[in-house]
């Protein structure tokens, strides 16, 4: 293990180089985008020490940086992951370079706000994930809105405005209210606003319900829980292709972050007596979304409906409480963070050479587009959870932990290898197979070599976590258990 | 007849700026029209001669508080920063309206000195220490802003804002002026600190007291412009030429802050329990009204005119929170974020209407909503200022209006008034989306006015150190934190 600050640096190198490329205008787009790649690929490389360097053994905090930040509260600049963040820092960092990649021909308006936008929501999102302090987190968590609000309301759909107003506000009412709940828990704790301080904090099965609520609506919106969830269909649907990228594999998973980080360990005894709560709304989630995303006409809200639903699989891990659920919560969202990025890129794929995203626009794509076909072919089985494919693994897991937990919970939970399956193969099938359904699809071009250099790496990762996931959740076990471990214990 | 001469240092910077106004007002008459800079560099150079000397005092008196003037005149730790803070706003406000003023004939010696005189008014109010210093110094500064409202004597709009302003002003002085006469029937003394010795210990008549406290609260509400004594705050701020909207908007919301430090807090704080019901029921109000009022507005000045009213609604949680169950345990940190508050708020609030000022020009006033539509096409640097302002206003992170509410909310859930934290985050949800509008309108749509801008290097410095100060304190706010519980903390 090397002394260097690597979180810090994930957090500020992508920044700094955001900040930089505002200097240019679009003059200079070139320019730009080769800076932005630059940064991007240097926040990747700092935050590959993180996982070279990381003791799987403890489930301690590990890469700690603390000095005072706000005296005045007594707020830290605290910075430190375990098995449950470290993943995360990755996934954010790897998908970055991915976007930013996948921008470079798209993005022609506004290119140096563009890349700024990402390259500083992604220090921002592994500020989130670094974050101890719980102000500090509420920062990055808060600042996150602000790029992201920008870059649908700039660059995404003639809806566009009405999206990232909704989604906007949405979230600002989740966390406003967990701002609450934070500066109870500060009062609380004697003036402290350290998370780990608020693990070992005792509190009565009042507040714990209150504050759970409070929690509840920050985290559950993000995610999105079902029925706070309407936000995000509009917001994909009018994101341009990185930001649904970056909204589904890494925003969505801040809630579920927010759940393992705060609501479980802060809060056992409200978690466990609400938990019936949690499954019931998850499995709306898995059954209901699932059914919903099968008759969407457009791409990007089937994808969106997808998400909610494979996000309801994560929800429900983290509630049944043994070490399957929560594992394959965790595999399934850095899963999920592959996949539906991929997905989403695929139909940007699509979406910049035919303008639509609606599936009765598209048929026989297969035909024209082959080597595009393979790669979406794969991502799509990723996504109904096939075996060997990173889906599987964490669907699997969840569905064995609420098996354990109790049968009906586990029988709701594994009808979502039907729906998925149902609505992922039938968007393929009307998409990509058939005769080539009219003029545009037959002048279609297959995929260039910067498109499939991005579709193959989110490939690998894909195929890799399906084959052998024993990398990630050797990683996580440590944590996974002390914290379950955490939650056995009443708080009362 | 025996006169001692009394100790003249905690007042040099009053002294100062009143032989200043007077030298601005006689050598501005010998000017010609061509060479007013020179009034206004004489402006300008009072304001930094003021803060030289506050600072002076507040070494000389080691930051501690020393009365004088039979007691009449105060100077502390918290009328120290807060008249600095007036000075930086004035300062401020000067550079921003010196091309607007010059394009609309108001270039006029009469405005530097009625700017001086309203500094001067709330300077006395900042370190009043008797009831008869804070009504003059109110006084003062309420007519040199009636008459600066009215200073585009042709405008109709200016004119009937003046009147209206000067009739509720009017009848809130008198509100105010009959609840010091009760006070003073049941105590005795004005002596800010005498009403508060003999409120403690000798048990004067509490139903007396009570009726002049509704008075001096409604008079103080007046002035800060909280519901329901709010009526003036939208008419006014519309109807005035926007420099002096950007006048009335920021200094004096530092004097009715202390106003309401040195009446409440410092002379009525045994009344804590019945004065901090009535500001709750401001400050809801205000929030309230001061939202869901600005979602309407198409004005961008209305819409600022409704925001003061909700973020003075705010600032109020923080007064209302220091004392819980006769425990003042909370209260520097209550009334330490309450000034925190105001500082920041001004602060904002001078660099939005800086930047209402920067879109207009000769012969053209950028005041609705829609002036601001494509700002980002046009100038991505003022856009990107102005985002960060608005990010403020609605309280986002990691701009320095999030640690003002997070400063506000924190003495009220130490106080247990979690019900009231909710209500004020909630308001302050409404709000975002109308500060999220101009940012939309600023990023999200095409241009309609397509003039370049092309502000003076001064102001466009200034308002670029304006906006990055927002950012920056937003990223290390300990400092004005600091700066503003000390001086709270040294009362």
């Amino acid at each position: 293990m090397t002394s260097a600050p690597w979180l810090s640096l994930t957090i500020w190198i992508p920044i700094a180089f955001g900040v930089a490329v505002l200097a240019f205008n679009d003059r200079h787009a070139a320019a730009v985008r080769q800076i932005a790649l630059i940064g991007a690929v240097l926040g990747l490389a700092a935050s590959l020490p993180l996982y070279t360097g990381f003791n799987t053994q403890t489930s301690a905090m590990q890469f700690v940086e603390l000095s005072p930040w706000i005296p005045r509260f007594s707020i830290n600049y605290n910075l430190g992951v375990d098995g449950i963040s470290v993943l995360f820092i990755l996934l954010n960092s790897f998908i970055t370079v991915l976007v930013v990649i996948a921008g470079w021909a798209s993005i022609q308006k506004k290119v140096a706000q563009y890349m700024a936008a990402f390259l500083i929501m992604s220090g921002l999102l592994n500020g989130v994930f670094a974050a101890l302090d719980a102000m500090l987190f509420y920062v990055f968590f808060e600042a996150t809105l602000i790029p992201m609000y920008l870059v649908i309301g700039i660059w995404g759909g003639p809806n566009r405005v009405y999206a990232a107003v909704k989604f906007f506000l949405y979230t600002l009412l989740g966390s406003l209210l967990m701002l609450v709940a934070f500066l109870y828990l500060y009062d609380k704790a004697g003036g402290s606003f350290s998370i780990l301080a608020w693990h070992k904090l005792p509190l009565a099965m009042t507040p714990q319900i209150l504050l759970f609520f409070a929690f509840f609506l920050a985290f559950a919106v993000k995610v999105p829980m079902w029925p706070v969830h309407t936000w995000l269909p509009d917001a994909h649907v009018e994101a341009p292709t990185g930001g649904s990228a970056v909204l589904a594999a890494i925003l969505l998973k801040l809630g579920a972050y927010g759940f393992i980080r705060f609501s479980l360990p802060v809060l056992p005894d409200a978690s466990h007596a609400l938990s019936g709560f949690m499954i019931t709304l998850s499995l709306i989630a898995v059954v209901y979304i699932g059914l919903v995303a099968l008759v969407q006409t457009d791409m990007k809200k089937l994808i969106a409906y997808s998400s909610i639903a494979h996000m309801g699989f994560v929800t429900l891990g983290f509630f049944i409480f043994n070490v399957y659920g929560a594992e394959g919560a965790l595999v399934q969202m850095i899963s999920h963070g592959f996949v539906s990025a991929a997905m989403f890129l695929c139909v940007g794929v699509m979406y910049d050479r035919m303008h639509s995203r609606q599936i009765a626009d598209y048929g026989g794509v297969v035909n024209t587009m082959p080597k595009f076909a393979a790669l979406m072919m794969l991502f799509a089985m990723a996504n109904c959870g096939l075996p060997a494919t990173s889906g599987f693994v964490g669907e699997f897991m969840v569905i064995m932990g609420a098996l354990k937990q109790n049968f009906w919970i586990g029988f709701l939970a594994a009808t979502t290898l039907i729906w998925g399956a149902a609505y992922t193969l039938w968007l393929y099938k009307r998409v990509i197979f058939g005769a080539v359904a009219n003029d545009h699809v037959a002048a279609l071009k297959d995929i260039g070599a910067r498109e499939f250099l991005v579709l193959a790496l989110l490939a690998v990762a894909v195929l890799g976590m399906g084959l052998y996931p024993l990398p990630f959740t050797e990683v996580m076990h440590a944590s996974v258990d002390a914290l379950l471990q955490h939650l056995a214990v009443s708080k009362l | 007849m025996n006169f001692t001469m009394p100790n003249l240092l905690p007042a040099y910077p009053e002294i100062f700026l009143l032989v200043m106004v007077s030298a601005v007002l006689v050598v501005d008459l010998f000017l010609p029209q061509r060479l007013r800079f020179v009034t206004y560099a004489l402006t300008q150079l009072t304001l930094l001669g003021c803060a030289v000397l506050t600072l002076d005092v507040a070494v000389l008196t080691q930051g501690m508080v020393t009365y004088t003037f039979n007691n009449m005149f105060v100077a502390d730790l918290m009328g120290h920063a807060l008249k600095l803070g007036a000075y930086i706003a004035l300062f401020t406000t000067l550079v921003y309206s010196r091309a607007y003023l010059a394009d609309r004939g108001m270039w006029k010696g009469e405005f530097f000195a009625l700017v001086l005189f309203a500094l001067m008014g709330i300077m006395v109010m900042i370190s009043a220490n008797h009831f008869l210093t804070l009504y003059l110094g109110l006084e003062l500064l309420s007519l040199s802003l009636y008459a600066l409202v009215a200073l585009d004597r042709d405008s109709a709009r200016s004119t009937e804002a003046a009147m209206k302003y000067f009739v509720l002003g009017a009848l809130a002085s008198g509100l105010l002026l009959y609840g010091m006469s009760m006070i003073y029937g049941a105590t005795g003394t004005l002596d800010i600190s005498q009403v508060a010795r003999v409120i403690g210990t000798a048990n004067p008549n509490k139903i007396v007291l009570t009726f002049g406290l509704v008075f001096l609260v409604s008079g103080m509400a007046f002035k800060l412009g909280v519901v329901p004594f709010h009526m003036w705050i939208p008419d006014v701020y519309e109807g005035a030429p926007t420099a002096v909207t950007l006048i009335i908007g920021s200094a004096p919301k530092l004097a009715a802050f202390a106003m309401a430090m040195r009446l409440l807090v410092m002379g009525l704080l045994d009344l804590a329990v019945d004065w901090q019901q009535m500001l709750v029921i401001l400050a809801v109000l205000s929030m309230a009204v001061g939202n869901l009022a600005a979602l309407a507005q198409t004005n961008i000045k209305r819409m600022l005119a409704y925001s003061t009213i909700s973020h003075m609604g705010f600032m109020l949680l923080g007064l209302l929170a220091g004392v819980v169950n006769g425990n003042w345990l909370n209260a520097a940190d209550a009334y330490s974020a309450a000034m925190f508050y105001v500082m920041v708020y001004v602060l904002t609030t001078l660099g939005t209407f800086g930047m209402v000022l920067l879109l207009s020009r000769a012969g053209f006033e950028a005041e609705n909503l829609d002036d601001f539509k494509g700002l980002n096409a046009r100038n991505p640097w003022y856009a990107f200022i102005m985002l960060l302002l608005m990010f403020s206003l609605a309280g986002v992170p990691p701009t320095v209006g999030f640690y003002a509410k997070l400063s506000v909310l924190q003495p009220l859930l130490a106080g247990g008034m979690t019900w009231l934290a909710v209500v004020a985050v909630l308001f302050s949800l409404i709000g975002a989306f109308y500060y999220l509008r101009i940012v939309k309108l600023m990023y999200f749509d095409e241009p309609t006015d397509t003039a370049p801008i092309r502000p003076s290097l001064d102001m466009s410095v200034l308002i670029s150190v304006n906006g990055l100060a927002v950012l920056a304190l937003g990223i290390m706010p300990q400092s004005l934190m600091a700066l503003c519980y000390f001086s709270i903390k040294s009362l």
